[in-house]
C-alpha cells in the first residue's frame, strides 16, 4: 500500500553532488552575477532621479512618441513620490541582466532547435517543463547553489523566463517562408549566411515578441525574487507580506505594474516604425530617394540638354 | 549531338520521398506500379532522362502533382536526387561536396521561383545583386551590374522600392532580373508566371523569349498550362504522375500524341498559337513560270479549276499572281506575254506564321494563301477550308477538302483554247 517512489531524495542527492563537484563553477558564476548586477544597478542608481526620468523620457519619445513620453515621466514621478525608486532601480536592473542572459541562451537555442529536427525534439519538452514547473521551485535548488541574494534570484528568473525566447525564434524561423530560404540556396549562398541574411531577419518580429515576453516574465519573477533576498521590489513586497502591510505592498506592487508598463512598451515598439526615430528615419529614406530622382532628372536633361537648346534658344 | 552543345543532362532520375526510398526505387525499377508502393512512400519523380540543349527553353509540363516541382528541384540540387544523375555543363551534380554545389549553383544554374521569393527587407537592386553578392563582387560592381539588369527588364527607378511596393507583375521581373544577373548559362524557372494574371503572363513571356533571343540562355520551364508550354516552349516533355510520357516539339506533341494522356491533355490547346503555316499547308497546285505564256497559263488553270495562279520564277521566288479571266482575255486577244496581267499583292505568308495570324491574310488573298521559305520560295498553299480543318484538329480532312468555287467553266476556255490553235501553231505547255 504504502508505495512511495523517492524522486525528491534522488533530486536532493542530485543537487546535493552538483554543489560538492560543481562548487567553484557556481561561485564564480555568482560572482559574475552579482558583478553585472551591481554594473546595471550602478548606471541607473549614480544619476538623480529626474535625470533618469528625463532621459527615460526621451527615448520613449524616440521609441513611440510624445504619449508614451508623458506616460512613463507620470509613472516613473509616481514611483519617487511612494519613495521605491531604489527598489525600482534594483528590480530594474535584475531584470535587465536576466532578461539579457535569457536572451542571449534561448535566441541561438532557437536557432538550433529550427535547424535540426533532433534537437527541436528535444528542447520542446525541456522548455514545456521549465514553464510549467511553479516558480518558486526553482528558488530551492538556486538558493542551494548560489546562496541568498541576487545571484538565485537571476538564475531562477533567467530559467523561468527563457522558455518562449526559445519557442518564438524556433516558430519564427521555421515560419519564414520556404521558397525564399530556397532561393538563397539556389544562388549558391552558404546556410550561415542565409540564416544570417534571410532567416533571422525575416523572424525578426518573432523573435521580438519572444524578448518582450522573456522581460515581462522576468518581471513577473523579481517578486518572487524578492523572498530569496535580492534586493528590489520584491523585497519590499515580501516585507509587506509578512508585516501584513496593505499600504507598502500596494506602493511596491503598483511600482512593479509601472516598470512591467515601461518595459513592454519600449521592447514591443522595436522595429514598428512608431516614435520620433522611425519618423526620422522615414523622411531620411525619402530625401535621399528624392535626391536619387533630382539625379536621374538632372541626367536625362543633360542628355537632352544640348540637343534642344540651339534651336530652342535662338528662336 | 556532342557534348559542348548540351547545358544540361538528367539520367535515369528518381525521387521517393518518406521511408525505403532505395528500396522504392528497385521496386519501380522492376515494374511495380507507383501507387502499389508501400503507403507513406511517395514517388514524385520516376526514372526521368531528358538532355537540354544549350540556349534551348525547355518546358517540363504537368497537371498539378505530377512532380514537375520535385524535377526541377533536383537540377540544382535543391532536393537530392533518390537514383539517377544529373550533370550541368558536363559537370555531375548528384552525389558532390556541399561546397562545389554551391560554387556550381553561383556560377552555372539559376532559378526564378513560382512566387518570386525575394527577399522582402531588401531593395529592389539589392534583391538583383543578390547572387553577385553571393559570388563575391565587389559592391560597385554589383550595383552597377543589377542596375544594368534592373534597365533590362524594365523596372528603371525602381531600384530603391522594396519588394511589397511592386505590383505582382514587377515582382516577377525583379526575380528574372535576380536570376540574369547571377549570368549563369541555366536558368530554372518553376511556374514563374503562373502567379500572374493572363495579360501580365503575356507580357512576361514575351519579354522571355525577347531576352533569350538577346542572351543565349538555355531555360528549362516548368509550368502546368500547356499554352504557355506551347508558346514558349522549343521542346516540351509531358509528365504524368511523376513519369515523363513525352518529350518533342510543340508541334510533335500535338499532332503526334505518344498516348492518349498526353492526346487528351492536348485538346484544349489553342492551336491557332502553335501550328504555323508550314504544318498545314498543301502543296502549290496552280503554279505557273512567269516566262510561260497565257495560253499555257490558262490551261494550267482549267486543269487544276483554279480562278487563279501563282506566278514564280525559275528558282521558284514568287513574282506575283494573276487572275484567269484576265489570262482568257489575253489568250483571245492573241498576247503572248502574260506580264501585264500579273498582280503584285500576292500576300504570301512565311512558313512559321502562327495560324492565329492567317485568317485576315487568308480572307484577303483572292487566292489560297500562298507560304514562302526564307528566300522568298513559294513552297506551299492554304486553302481556307485547310485552315478551318486544321482549327478542328484535323489536319488531314483538308486534304479532300474541294477547291474554291467560281472558276471559268472548262467549256468556254477549251472554245478559247481551241480556237487559238485553229488560228496559229500551239505554244509549248510550260506550267508546272
Ligand atoms: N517534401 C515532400 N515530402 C513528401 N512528398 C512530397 C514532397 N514534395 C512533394 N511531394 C509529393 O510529390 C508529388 C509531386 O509533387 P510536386 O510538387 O513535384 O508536383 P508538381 O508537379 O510541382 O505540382 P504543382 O503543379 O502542384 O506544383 C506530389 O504527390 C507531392 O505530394
Ligand atoms: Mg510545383
Amino acid at each position: 500500500m504504502d508505495i512511495r517512489i523517492p524522486v525528491g531524495t534522488w533530486i536532493k542527492s542530485f543537487f546535493d553532488w552538483l554543489e560538492d563537484s560543481f562548487s567553484w563553477f557556481f561561485e564564480g558564476l555568482r560572482e559574475v552575477l552579482i558583478w553585472m548586477f551591481d554594473a546595471v544597478d550602478w548606471v541607473f542608481a549614480t544619476p538623480p532621479a529626474l535625470v533618469v526620468i528625463a532621459l527615460v523620457a526621451f527615448g520613449a519619445l524616440l521609441a513611440r512618441g510624445w504619449r508614451f513620453a508623458v506616460g512613463s515621466v507620470v509613472g516613473l514621478l509616481f514611483i519617487m513620490s511612494v519613495n521605491q525608486w531604489d527598489n525600482a532601480i534594483d528590480s530594474l536592473a535584475l531584470v535587465l541582466v536576466a532578461a539579457f542572459l535569457a536572451v542571449a541562451i534561448s535566441i541561438p537555442l532557437g536557432i538550433w532547435a529550427a535547424r535540426n529536427d533532433t534537437v527541436s525534439k528535444i528542447v520542446k519538452p525541456v522548455m514545456d517543463f521549465l514553464q510549467t514547473l511553479p516558480a518558486f521551485v526553482y528558488l530551492i535548488p538556486a538558493l542551494a547553489l548560489f546562496r541568498v541574494g541576487v545571484a538565485p534570484g537571476i538564475i531562477a528568473t533567467l530559467i523561468f523566463a527563457m522558455a518562449p525566447g526559445v519557442r518564438l525564434t524556433e516558430l519564427g524561423i521555421r515560419g519564414v517562408d520556404k521558397e525564399v530560404v530556397e532561393a538563397g540556396q539556389a544562388f549558391g549562398a552558404h546556410p550561415r549566411r542565409i540564416l544570417r541574411q534571410i532567416q533571422i531577419p525575416l523572424a525578426m518580429p518573432s523573435i521580438m515578441a519572444g524578448i518582450n515576453q522573456i522581460i515581462m516574465l522576468s518581471l513577473s519573477m523579481v517578486v518572487i525574487a524578492g523572498l530569496v533576498g535580492a534586493r528590489g521590489l520584491g523585497g519590499d513586497v515580501a516585507q509587506a507580506i509578512s508585516a501584513l502591510n496593505v499600504g507598502l505592498g500596494f506602493e511596491a506592487g503598483l511600482s512593479v505594474v509601472v516598470l512591467a508598463i515601461l518595459l513592454d512598451r519600449f521592447t514591443a515598439s522595436f522595429g514598428k516604425g512608431l516614435g520620433l526615430y522611425s519618423r526620422w528615419r522615414k523622411s531620411y529614406v525619402a530625401k535621399k530617394e528624392a535626391e536619387e530622382q533630382a539625379r536621374f532628372d538632372a541626367e536625362i536633361i543633360e542628355v537632352g540638354g544640348p540637343r534642344r537648346s540651339p534651336g530652342g534658344g535662338a528662336g | 549531338m556532342n557534348d559542348d552543345t548540351i547545358a544540361l543532362r538528367a539520367e535515369g532520375l528518381y525521387k521517393v520521398f518518406g521511408r525505403h526510398a532505395d528500396e522504392a526505387v528497385i521496386q519501380l525499377h522492376r515494374g511495380t506500379p507507383r501507387d502499389e508502393l508501400p503507403s507513406g512512400t511517395t514517388a514524385a519523380v520516376i526514372d526521368a532522362s531528358f538532355e537540354v540543349r544549350s540556349g534551348e527553353i525547355f518546358v517540363v509540363m504537368g497537371l498539378s502533382g505530377s512532380g514537375k516541382s520535385t524535377l526541377i528541384r533536383m537540377l540544382n540540387g535543391l532536393h537530392d536526387a533518390t537514383a539517377g544523375s544529373v550533370e550541368v555543363a558536363g559537370e555531375r551534380i548528384t552525389d558532390i561536396p556541399a561546397k562545389r554545389l554551391r560554387e556550381i549553383r553561383q556560377k552555372r544554374i539559376s532559378m526564378v521561383f513560382q512566387h518570386f521569393a525575394l527577399l522582402p527587407h531588401r531593395t529592389v537592386l539589392d534583391n538583383v545583386a543578390y547572387g553577385l553578392e553571393i559570388q563575391g563582387m565587389p559592391l560597385d560592381e554589383r550595383v552597377a551590374r543589377a542596375r544594368k539588369v534592373t534597365e533590362i527588364v524594365g523596372l528603371k527607378g525602381w531600384e530603391e522600392k522594396h519588394p511589397a511596393e511592386l505590383s505582382g507583375g514587377m515582382q516577377q521581373r525583379v526575380g528574372l532580373a535576380r536570376a540574369l544577373a547571377a549570368d549563369t548559362d541555366v536558368l530554372l524557372m518553376d511556374e514563374a508566371f503562373s502567379a500572374l494574371d493572363p495579360l501580365i503572363r503575356r507580357e512576361m513571356q514575351d519579354q522571355l523569349l525577347e531576352l533569350q533571343a538577346e542572351l543565349g540562355k538555355t531555360i528549362i520551364f516548368i509550368t502546368h498550362d500547356l499554352n504557355e508550354a506551347m508558346y514558349i516552349g522549343d521542346r516540351i516533355a509531358v509528365m504524368r504522375d511523376g513519369r515523363i510520357v513525352q518529350i518533342g516539339s510543340p508541334e510533335d506533341i500535338l499532332t503526334n500524341p505518344a498516348n492518349d494522356y498526353v492526346e487528351q491533355f492536348v485538346q484544349d490547346v489553342d492551336r491557332t498559337k502553335v501550328l504555323t503555316a508550314e504544318s498545314v499547308m498543301r502543296k502549290p497546285r496552280a503554279v505557273v513560270h512567269v516566262g510561260a505564256g497565257p495560253r499555257a497559263a490558262l490551261t494550267t488553270m482549267r486543269d487544276e479549276q483554279l480562278a487563279g495562279a501563282y506566278v514564280v520564277n525559275k528558282d521558284r521566288t514568287i513574282v506575283g499572281w494573276v487572275r484567269d479571266r484576265d489570262v482568257f482575255d489575253l489568250v483571245r486577244r492573241g498576247e503572248k506575254d502574260l506580264a501585264p496581267v500579273i498582280q503584285a499583292d500576292h500576300g504570301a505568308v512565311a512558313t512559321d506564321t502562327a495560324l492565329a495570324d492567317l485568317f485576315i491574310p487568308s480572307l484577303e488573298a483572292a487566292l489560297p494563301l500562298g507560304v514562302l521559305d526564307g528566300r522568298s520560295r513559294l513552297v506551299g498553299v492554304i486553302p481556307r477550308v485547310t485552315l478551318l480543318a486544321a482549327l478542328g484538329g484535323e489536319p488531314e480532312a483538308a486534304a479532300t477538302a474541294t477547291p474554291r468555287p467560281d472558276p471559268l467553266p472548262a467549256e468556254v476556255v477549251d472554245k478559247v483554247l481551241g480556237a487559238a490553235v485553229g488560228a496559229r501553231a500551239a505554244e509549248p505547255k510550260e506550267a508546272v
